[in-house]
């Protein structure tokens, strides 16, 4: 294809990455699964917009302008286009790589982009940082400033948008739920196997007691469970924002920590963002320039290994719960596990395992709540605008609680949640077999 | 000159768009050789909307195009040189549903399968089926008026629009057709569908749901070719059964569906699959299944199966209706031709088609509607190779005369468009295009509206 080759293609990931875009021919079956085409409507809001403008940049045809980084940088990356692309176009690669090489070194200069590159780069690697960040939230917390803020409208004063970002503020748990996990929890029973557990950079500070309950399910159902001593994030908030080598030298470590541990079983991950993530390293370090063969290999040695803990479970074969929890539970799907990892009967299984536990069919249950990452920080309208049509479709289901695997989702419904002044519990689906187990 | 100020007036500024970056995502349809990029790209919220978005583009004399989903296959929603398109993609409401009277009210955004999902629960639904029927939208559909696999039995979309709300070029509103029976008057809705966009921009429709069969049966045949498939075809239409729908598939469309998500179970070494279904009461359903298995069973079938459960049918129907997107294994561009014979040729005008797909060296995968006589030659090409691209062309080109040599026609349900504009005088004479030229001028004098596409400029007079 010599006299064919595009301009603006340098490196063999270009290529890769442009070969990725002619798969799409353009047939549009992707816009039904898309949230932001549903609510935006604009071309360059649906994937199949999005690819064409992705090809586009690559060949030369237009220029990372504003418009197209507001387009491409308002997809959530939920994936949901991908499952249901009859010509298997891989979205969510092909976004990851554009922003990173197209759309980063576009984007015009300022405070805001100094700030987004440093939040992307350190935060989730620095437990110092987020320690600081978690304080602050709690102070502006308990010290009443939200409520006395959110009385007064002031921040709508200041700006509507800093409002809206405010309603997506998560509440920091007390101190007991922040413990973080122990080195090892032994297995109880009869012993079936030694996993490795991924708390994750943010769940320790916002969502400790989804990783207590992971811990213990996995030890009641015969697992010994380690946990990487240093705190570990996996790079995948990193990827979101196009930060690539941040990513990949978050992975490096990643791996490196889980291996400390020795031999196990599975890395377990309660974190549909992060397994998705961690399930790609193979790919994350094979396209990198400068990663040895040996880093490869381990990455894909690593991969393979992950699994999402319902995943795990329904495979190993559930131990039946003693207890009962009687709850009329909705599913939602988190994206990079329904979508990317394209797990979606292990969570319902974990669920119909409880006994007691009535599970309501919930509308658009694998539709995308708006949380995507940090989305709703970036766009605060557009999420609560996903976020709203996702929470009438709760209010129609009729359920007292809403399970979801991701911690960013947990948030984002618990907020939208406490918008609306529903009575729904959010939980991640283990907390509810956690319950059934005691 | 764009009356920028008065269109972000209009439907709000965000709905208005200019960059030319944006321009380039809304280049084409699904039909990718042809490629205009519009001026600018307004979103209209409705009714209202749309009609005062038209009458100031009537005014300022700018030309303008409908658009909905961009899933047309013939460059219907191409836009004029130096136009605007009008983006119908925010028109989305479903108004009422009646399901008592039996209809449904929608703006034309809505895409097709939206309207028998709400039409499910009252037992009903809207039956044209396109393949795209996720996607595309109502608007769309009443354009080209378009058909589906279920076609064969329940007709096209000009069988299903009851009634119609549509903007003229010059941005009056057109209200035309009731849900009640054989309403007064001229019938300009059914008129106006199967006009491609180029007499007005339909807003609303009143669309006729049909009750759900009680009983569907879906059988899979497997045949060693194409040709083998049609004589089924003949064979069962000719014993007085009554299939709901005849779909044919060749070798190359059954690996790229099986390469897919899509992935149905169709048999890899057959050279052509058929499916055939059945709908209606319970006991006539099966009669007919068995039939039809024993009829088959008579020629060479490689395999039957029959679907066992919905969840089966769903799967086999779902490899038929991703075909298209399949083929994006195959190379980066796609064309998806259209072209309609009596069914009693059909098997050697497809013999004919593969032989011209041979001679001009491209590669090619078909799909049949076969009931219809309905052929989809689908042609995978790298738009990017000058080359290819003339050859593809030229194949098109030989396939329509084919097509119409056997006393066929241009197209089944994919519309005319720019795409086949030029075809047009092999199958109509100069005063029959006169004649419709004359009722396009009735609706869109100016030619403002969707200018050159469907028929042919007029030959110039000579003197």
């Amino acid at each position: 294809m010599s006299d064919l080759a595009p301009r603006q293609i340098r490196s063999r990931a270009d290529l890769i990455q442009y070969g990725r875009a002619l798969d799409c021919v353009h047939c549009g079956l992707c816009l039904p699964a898309c949230p932001t085409y549903d609510l935006l409507a604009r071309e360059g809001t649906g994937p199949r917009g999005r690819v064409y403008l992705m090809r586009g940049l690559a060949e030369g045809e237009i220029l990372p302008a504003a418009t197209v980084l507001r387009d491409l940088d308002l997809c959530l990356v939920c994936r949901a286009c991908e499952p249901v692309c009859p010509s298997g176009v891989r979205f969510g690669e092909m976004m990851e790589f554009c922003r990173a090489h197209i759309l980063e070194p576009a984007r015009p200069p300022g405070r805001g982009l100094r700030l987004r590159r440093f939040a992307a780069r350190n935060i989730f690697n620095h437990p110092a940082l987020l320690r600081a960040l978690a304080a602050f939230f709690l102070l502006y917390d308990r010290l009443g400033l939200r409520r006395l803020l959110r009385t007064y409208g002031v921040l709508q004063y200041f700006s509507a948008d800093l409002a809206l970002r405010d309603a997506f503020l998560p509440r920091v748990p007390r101190w007991s739920e922040r413990r973080r996990l122990p080195h090892r929890t032994p297995a109880r029973g009869a012993t079936r196997g030694r996993v490795a557990l991924l708390e994750g950079c943010v769940a320790p500070f916002l969502l400790g007691r989804v990783n207590h309950a992971t811990a213990r399910v996995l030890s009641h159902q015969g697992f010994e469970v380690l946990v990487p001593r240093k705190h570990t994030c996996c790079g995948a908030l990193s990827a979101h924002f196009g930060q690539l080598a941040a990513a990949r030298a978050a992975a490096l470590r990643t791996i490196d920590a889980f291996q400390a541990l020795g031999p196990v079983d599975a890395v377990i991950s309660n974190s549909a963002g992060c397994g998705a993530m961690m399930k790609d390293y193979g790919r994350l370090l094979e396209e990198a320039e400068g990663a040895s063969a040996a880093e490869v290999r381990a990455a894909h040695g690593f991969a393979a290994r992950v699994r999402d803990v319902t995943e795990f479970l329904v495979d190993q074969g559930i131990r039946p719960p003693p207890g009962r929890v009687e709850a009329r539970v909705a599913y939602a799907a988190a994206c990079h596990l329904a979508h990317a990892q394209r797990v979606t009967e292990a969570p319902l299984e974990l669920l119909r395992a409880v006994p007691g536990l009535e599970l309501v069919p919930l509308e658009r249950a694998d539709r995308c709540c708006g949380a995507g990452g940090l989305y709703n920080a970036l766009h605060p309208r557009e999420s609560l605008a996903l976020l709203e049509a996702r929470i009438q479709d709760l209010k129609r289901s009729g359920a007292d609680t809403l399970a979801t695997a991701n911690p960013g989702c947990l948030l984002q419904w618990s907020a939208g949640i406490e918008r609306e002044g529903l009575a729904v519990e959010v939980v991640h689906p283990v907390e509810l077999f956690d319950r059934a187990m005691r | 000159m764009l009356p920028l100020e008065r269109l972000r007036r209009i439907v709000g500024a965000e709905h208005v768009l200019l960059a030319p970056e944006e321009m380039f995502a809304y280049e084409c349809d699904a039909l990718t050789w042809l490629r205009r990029r519009p001026a600018a790209v307004v979103l209209p919220g409705g009714t209202a909307e749309t009609a005062e978005v038209v009458a100031a583009l009537s005014e300022a004399a700018l030309p303008f195009v409908a658009r909905g989903a961009g899933t047309g296959l013939s460059g219907g929603a191409l836009c004029p040189e130096g136009g605007v398109v009008i983006e119908t993609a925010r028109m989305k409401r479903l108004l009422s549903l009646d399901p008592w009277n039996r209809f449904a009210l929608v703006e034309c955004g809505t895409p097709n399968a939206e309207v028998s999902r709400a039409a499910e629960p009252h037992g009903l639904f809207f039956a044209p089926d396109p393949s795209s029927q996720n996607v595309c939208t109502i608007g769309g559909n009443i354009a080209e008026n378009a058909g589906g696999p279920h076609t064969y039995k329940y007709g096209a979309t000009a069988r299903h629009v009851l009634a119609l709300t549509a903007v003229l070029p010059d941005g009056r509103v057109l209200r035309t057709g009731s849900p009640l029976a054989d309403p007064p008057g001229y019938d300009l809705a059914g008129l106006l569908v199967g006009t491609e966009g180029t007499c007005a921009i339909g807003t609303e429709a009143t669309l006729k749901l049909t009750p759900l069969p009680r009983a569907v049966e879906t059988l899979l045949f497997a045949f060693r070719g194409v040709a083998d498939a049609c004589s089924a075809v003949q064979r069962v239409i000719s014993s007085g059964l009554e299939p709901c729908t005849m779909e044919v598939m060749d070798g190359a469309t059954i690996a790229a569906v099986e390469a897919s998500v899509n992935a149905a179970g169709y048999p890899r070494d057959a050279g052509a699959v058929l499916i055939l279904e059945f709908d209606g009461g319970d006991a006539a359903v099966a009669e007919s299944a068995e039939r039809a298995e024993r009829l088959c069973r008579e020629l060479e079938v490689l395999a039957c199966e029959r679907a066992r459960d919905r969840a089966h049918r769903l799967k086999l129907w779902k490899g038929r209706k991703g075909a298209f997107g399949a083929m994006g294994r195959l190379a980066p561009d796609l064309l998806v031709q259209d072209a309609v014979v009596p069914r009693s040729r059909l098997p050697e005008v497809v013999a004919r088609v593969l032989e011209i797909g041979r001679e001009h060296g491209i590669r090619m995968s078909n799909v049949l509607h076969a009931g219809d006589g309905n052929l989809h030659p689908n042609i995978s090409y790298d738009r990017r190779d000058a080359d290819e691209t003339r050859r593809v062309l030229a194949a098109c080109a030989g396939i329509l005369q084919a097509c119409v040599e056997a006393g066929g026609t241009l197209s089944g349900e994919h519309g005319i468009g720019l795409e086949k504009r030029d075809y047009m005088s092999l199958v109509f004479g100069e005063e029959d295009l006169e004649r419709m030229r004359a009722v396009r001028d009735v609706m869109n004098g100016r030619s403002l509206l969707n200018p050159d596409k469907v028929l042919p400029a007029r030959e110039p007079k000579t003197p």
